[in-house]
């Protein structure tokens, strides 16, 4: 079994914020304010991000807008060739996704592998008019024709290298660390 | 703990609280499906999944089937009246055939105990017992105890009453083992013809009159009287089991406010349910049918990860 060594800190809890703060402005002048816009993060390190873009939005506009959980296990590709199974949570959107401009938000952008399973998921939810994505790091190593709209920092790796996000949260403290494998 | 131990689900017997928690737990997520408007996740695409039923059944096979619908898995249904069992063909070969066909799960109902396991035995796919003789009913259970926690938030600590035929169920037998297992306290009520004394052995309260079963019971778990297994006059008649053992009228006094009244269908009403039960607010009847899907929805994907994995069998 090899280890996962700590390389650098990409990101401090300052760094996080400001980046979550630039995509929810962003986010805003897309789409010309929050009319029909809905947040849903990806389990389990997208949901926080979510809140949180949801709350900086809150504070921009003074209008708060609706944010789902999406748990995509039941539509990942991989199921047939892991040996064991990942469990199983609840995908939480209590609003109707049909006609709404849908910001997809997960914590690392990688092989997209993630992201296919979850629009998958989305679309057997309704039609919403647009999907599109926010990411809080995008690493990079795309299997797959997936791209994020909203990007809180690009960081070229290598695939030794892991991304490890820690939000306060999940981890009691915000961070994102680039890790080695040795 | 995000996997279970055996690759067949045979029995509750000797299977763990952290693998009971963990199919639960997947059947709440499952359960969110069935608020969706396309109730269908891809999950199970490209599996074959075989209904094989040597003893008729409506409720538990079709609950079995669209589990595996709503998974996207290939469903197969075979019952034995129309099957080449009627031919004569033996079990184990009937069961190789099917693992010809590429199954990857397949769930039997037989009226003789142990003939799951022996199926397992002889085929890579994975088994879940639908019902084997009186021995076992696990999914039954297991949905019994879905419900239980759903509504009572949790199990351990319950004091969960059983009324019926205990001797003859396998709904009852599934159930002790689960419930002991996940910490709540059993008891049992019946004619004294149609109650195991061994069951005492295992910690289970022992009960002759229904009102003083019921007195502190959180869930009542009624039996269905199957006619068909009392051809031997294990009770005088199904009136006196109406008057002593049926849920009428007569036992709502007795009744705790926040009583849970499950029955796992199909209901012989008049016999141990009178309507005036059936229809009480406190009665998930029908919710424990959707819970069934859920459930099995559950299993299916614990179990169909490890299809393909060899074990050894104990």
């Amino acid at each position: 079994m090899r280890e996962l060594k700590d390389k650098k800190v990409l990101m401090d809890d300052e760094s996080i914020r400001r980046g979550l703060v630039r995509i929810s402005h962003e986010i805003l002048e897309k789409n010309k304010g929050t009319e029909n816009l809905v947040l849903v993060g990806i389990r389990t390190r997208g949901v926080p991000l979510a809140k949180r873009v949801a709350a900086h939005i809150q504070e921009i506009e003074g209008k708060s807008i609706p944010v789902g959980i999406l748990d995509i296990t039941l539509y990942r590709d991989d199921l047939s060739t892991v040996t064991q199974q990942p469990i199983v949570h609840k995908t939480e959107i209590d609003f109707d996704v049909t006609g709404k401009i849908l910001v997809l938000v997960d914590d690392v952008l990688y092989t997209g592998r993630t992201v296919r399973a979850a629009l998958d998921a989305l679309i057997d939810l309704g039609r919403p008019s647009q999907i599109q994505l926010a990411v809080l790091v995008d690493r990079g190593h795309r299997e797959l024709p997936i791209r994020a709209d909203y990007v809180g920092k690009n960081v070229p790796t290598s695939n030794q290298e892991v991304i490890h996000v820690a939000l306060e949260e999940i981890d009691g403290e915000d961070q994102v660390i680039l890790q080695e494998l040795v | 703990m995000s996997s279970l131990k055996s690759k067949h689900m045979l029995g509750l017997d000797g299977v763990t609280r952290e693998e009971i928690s963990l199919i639960l737990k997947t059947a709440e997520a499952m359960k969110e499906i069935f608020t969706r408007k396309v109730k269908k996740v891809p999950t199970l695409t490209g599996k074959t999944v075989v209904n094989l039923f040597y003893e008729p059944s409506t409720r538990t096979r079709a609950s079995f089937e669209l589990a595996g619908k709503m998974l996207s898995a290939n469903m197969m249904n075979l019952s034995s009246s129309s099957s080449s069992v009627v031919k004569g063909e033996s079990l184990i070969d009937t069961g190789k055939t099917l693992e010809a066909m590429g199954a990857d799960i397949i769930i039997m109902r037989h009226s003789a105990q142990g003939s799951c396991k022996l199926l397992s035995q002889h085929v890579k796919a994975s088994i879940i017992n639908a019902g084997d003789g009186n021995h076992e009913h696990p999914t039954q259970a297991l949905l019994d105890m879905f419900t239980i926690k759903e509504k009572k938030g949790q199990i351990e600590g319950l004091t969960v009453l059983i009324v019926g035929d205990i001797l003859h169920s396998r709904v009852a037998r599934s159930n002790i083992f689960g419930l002991l297992t996940m910490g709540a306290k059993v008891r049992v009520v019946g004619p004294a013809t149609l109650i195991p004394v061994e069951y005492k052995k295992l910690g289970v309260e022992v009960f002759y009159t229904l009102e003083d079963a019921l007195q502190g019971a959180d869930v009542v778990n009624i039996l269905r009287i199957q006619r068909e297994r009392q051809k031997k006059g294990m009770f005088p008649s199904i009136r006196e089991f109406h008057r002593f053992y049926g849920m009428n009228e007569r036992i709502i006094p007795y009744l705790k406010d926040d009583v849970l009244i499950l029955h796992p269908g199909p209901m012989n009403q008049g016999v141990e349910i009178d309507p005036i039960i059936a229809l009480d607010d406190r009665a998930v009847i029908e919710e424990q049918v959707t819970n069934g899907v859920a459930t099995r929805m559950a299993l299916f994907y614990l179990l169909a990860g490890r299809g393909n994995q060899n074990e050894d069998l104990n």
